[in-house]
């Protein structure tokens, strides 16, 4: 299945890209799954998206979790913790 | 209920007029503006640039609105957030809440404002003497939060 990954504020600089498309195996899965792959890249990737990096998702433009289920088609986000306001 | 997400200005007092225009229902208005400090951790700030995510700005700031109009007797809400380059002085946001009574304005507006801080996807990056860098965020944000649970 594919999953188009976007990326924002500091985490879009420091990974050089703003939006992308994964193919993951199967047709359902965890987006844990996203996270672990993008780890796998190394530097600054396996950093940013380190268990106590702080980062947040939103998947299908909500906020969700590593157990949160994504399907082919999905839009999963990777972001800072906001700051707006 | 207004949700705007916009680079132009807003006129607060246009706004909170707007929400009790013809409606002898309401009884208080409560509302906030949130502005571009020119110091932020020590350091002088000079522009104020305000990213976000925009399929999903409004779907977020609509439901933190349905979820102060479940919690409190609210007769209209309006909510504008700024993106783009800003600098100090400049407003960022509006939040007015209109209802019968002032305490249900008064907290719902905290509410909307807080819920916002910690979970509306915009990011700041300022700009100061030593070049650009992302606002990190509070804690006491977080905090602020938590106690609406």
């Amino acid at each position: 299945m594919r999953i188009k990954v976007l990326y924002f504020a500091k985490l879009r600089e420091k990974f050089g890209v703003e939006s992308e498309e994964i193919e993951l195996p199967g047709d359902r899965a965890y987006a844990a799954a996203i996270i672990d792959l993008l780890r796998r890249r190394g530097e600054p990737w396996a950093r940013e998206l380190g268990l106590d990096a702080g980062y947040r998702m939103a998947v299908n433009q909500t906020l969700a979790g590593l157990v949160t289920p994504v399907r082919d088609g999905d839009e999963v986000a990777i972001f800072p913790p906001v700051t707006g306001g | 209920m207004k949700i705007l997400v916009q680079e132009a200005d807003f006129d607060p007092g246009a706004e909170i007029a707007a929400l009790h225009a013809s409606q002898p229902k309401v009884g208080a208005v409560a509302s906030f503006v949130g502005l571009v400090r020119d110091i932020n951790d020590g350091d002088d700030v000079s522009t104020l640039t305000l990213e976000h995510y925009p399929a999903m700005t409004e779907k977020s700031l609509h439901g933190i609105v349905d979820e102060a109009m479940t919690r409190w007797q609210l007769l209209d809400v309006t909510v504008i957030h700024r993106v783009g380059k800003l600098q100090p002085l400049d407003r960022i946001v509006f939040v007015g809440v209109a209802s019968g009574h002032r305490g249900e304005a008064f907290a719902a507006c905290e509410f909307i404002m807080d819920y916002l801080k910690t979970r509306a996807p915009f990011w700041k990056k300022e700009g100061t003497a030593e070049g650009e860098r992302w606002v990190e965020a509070r804690e006491s944000d977080d905090e602020a939060a938590e106690r609406w649970k």
